[in-house]
């Protein structure tokens, strides 16, 4: 195939992602009058079709505004979201990198065993663990409480799968060297191990944030009270009101994980490679 | 690679000094104590009570075989949710395993320089569901922008999300927002073939088509197998889509297993959630061990 013939397939696919998000970006330009005419066969089910102007033809930040000097909620709504997901990526690196360190870099009786044990529940979907977590949150009095969602978050097996390949690529040498020099296993692990196995923990980061930012099955499941959901529930709830305000949400919700996209795509696209490594 | 990685290691431990002393072979779980104390308490002894529980009535407490796996395969809503899921993973995963490679073949032979391209493909892993599918509404609605494109040439509206159309919407959602992250999988083995296999076929004069048949399609075959597995765990969080776009009951050809197991909890029917967890836990197992044997076959060829 010529070049200018592949770039244009490229071009044509690369279409499909931009124009959705133009069009988000665009809509949240559009005034609340403008946005409900323009979509009122959607909203209200009359007659004719929704029509969505390639820029606003009267652009204003009238529903800017709107969020973020008449709706406090959606602070509080934010806030959860930050409170839900830090502590679990924290959890992930804490709890999984040590772990990947013992995987990684020591034979011990029983390694094969619970390291395909940690694959299997990496594998497992939320459906598999839903009623087994609530039965436990439940006995430990967590339901309608963000340990909920972060205790779960945290005992996911997939961060200490992907760390232990990225420390595995760390030489022998280096660690013997430092067991010469008397350092014990411990510091090893504190000032080697940690540094040179960065990029694996900041993958971990990247996805973990990407992941759990977007997450909704467990919210919805363990947290029955409102005042607690994150983001991605309430934006659920929200959208048939009031399409302007919602619009916006939307797109104040997308900027974290995509500046953390921007700035982190290498490690994502790493991260993406380690999880695929076979066992 | 990492097989290989850790193969090397064992044996240089073998090599090493394996009747180490009490001290010394306390180290490794030491390390891994923190991560198996919160993963044994969150889920792998919740996952043995669940087991339990399901050979169990709840409300009574009492021993009942397997009468709760029989009441749940009867369940109409579950078959249903059960052939859709089925049908979902059957047509889904086929079309992002062939467009993603697509597309990561074509990257590779654009070279672009700035990886733009590259960039805009993993884009949508990067958008909450919750953000997009505002707009997936707007464009898929009875009255929405598909429809009115679509009144240019006279055709009739469909109702795309509350009718059997709404299966389509589901792939489309799923593809758009999971073909970047198949795509780096299948770069990354593209990238580990090597090129002398290529100029060696070229010397021989073998043409592209045969060269993609012979080398590329044969190395990419380990890739394969992890592309699909992990492409089938991502399947289940289509729910997200469905949730978002239709609500907690949906079209009937898009009410899968996800929203069984919702309702369910909705209704705390805990020995049928657990029935079906054990169930599901089995079916994925099965799959994946189906896959890897299905792609091992296709490694010795």
């Amino acid at each position: 195939m010529k070049k200018w013939f592949i770039g244009i397939i490229l071009f044509l696919v690369s279409v499909f992602i931009w124009v959705p998000l133009w069009m988000l970006l665009s809509g949240t330009l559009m005034g609340a009058g403008e946005l409900s005419w323009n979509l009122a066969p959607v909203l209200e089910s009359g007659d004719g079709y929704a029509t969505w102007p390639i820029i606003a033809n009267y652009p204003t930040l009238q529903a800017y505004v709107e969020l973020l000097l008449d709706t406090p909620q959606f602070f509080t709504v934010f806030w959860n979201s930050c409170k839900q997901v830090f502590p679990i990526i924290l959890g992930h690196i804490v709890l999984g990198a040590p772990a990947a360190w013992a995987f990684a870099r020591f034979e011990f009786r029983g390694k094969k065993v619970l390291y395909t044990l940690y694959i299997v529940l990496m594998l497992m979907p939320f459906q598999v663990t839903m009623v087994s977590s609530y039965l436990v949150l439940n006995k430990l009095g967590f339901i309608d409480n963000i340990w909920a969602i972060i205790l779960p978050g945290a005992a996911s097996t997939l961060p200490v799968f992907i760390m232990t390949s990225f420390f595995l690529t760390i030489p022998n040498a280096v660690t013997e060297a430092a067991a010469v020099d008397g350092a014990s296993s411990f510091q090893t692990f504190l000032r080697l191990g940690l540094p040179l196995g960065a990029p694996g923990i900041l993958s971990v980061a990247v996805l973990g944030f990407l992941e759990y930012w977007n997450a909704m099955e467990a919210p919805q499941a363990f947290l029955k009270d409102q005042t607690l959901w994150p983001l991605s529930l309430y934006m659920a709830n929200i959208t048939a009101d009031n399409a302007g305000v919602s619009l916006i949400a939307s797109l104040i919700t997308l900027m974290p994980p995509l500046l953390i996209f921007l700035f982190g795509q290498k490690y994502l696209e790493q991260g993406i490679i380690s999880s695929g490594m076979k066992d | 690679m990492k097989k290989i990685l850790l193969r090397q290691r064992k044996k240089q431990w073998d090599e090493h000094d394996y009747k180490a002393p009490w001290k010394e072979r306390i180290v490794p779980w030491m390390f891994l104590a923190p991560s198996l104390f919160v993963v044994s308490v969150m889920v792998l002894l919740p996952l043995l009570d669940a087991f339990r529980r399901s050979f169990f009535f709840a409300v009574s407490n009492q021993f009942v075989g397997l009468q709760n796996y029989i009441s749940v395969l009867g369940n109409s809503a579950f078959k249903l949710a059960a052939a859709n899921t089925a049908k979902f993973i059957a047509v889904c995963i086929p079309l992002l395993l062939v467009i993603s490679l697509a597309v990561a073949l074509m990257l590779t032979a654009f070279q672009e320089k700035r990886g733009i391209f590259k960039t805009s493909f993993l884009v949508p892993m990067a958008i909450p569901v919750a953000s997009i599918v505002l707009l997936w509404r707007v464009i898929f609605h009875r009255n929405g922008l598909l429809n009115g494109i679509r009144a240019l040439w006279d055709a009739a509206p469909v109702d795309w999300i509350g009718s059997a159309a709404s299966f389509g919407v589901l792939v489309f959602a799923y593809l758009w927002k999971n073909f970047g992250y198949d795509m780096v999988l299948w770069l990354s083995g593209i990238s580990a073939i090597n090129p002398a296999l290529y100029e060696a076929a070229q010397i021989d004069g073998a043409g592209s088509v045969k060269r993609f048949v012979k080398i590329t399609l044969p190395n990419l075959m380990p890739t394969l197998f992890t592309v699909a597995v992990l492409s089938l765990l991502n399947s289940f969080k289509v729910f997200r889509e469905a949730y978002l776009i239709a609500g907690s009951y949906p079209d009937d050809s898009i009410y899968m297993l996800q929203h069984l197991f919702n309702n369910w909890f909705s209704n705390l029917d805990v020995d049928k959630m657990c029935a079906g967890a054990v169930m599901m836990a089995l079916l994925v197992f099965i799959l994946i061990m189906l896959l890897q044997k299905i792609m091992n076959r296709g490694d010795s060829v």
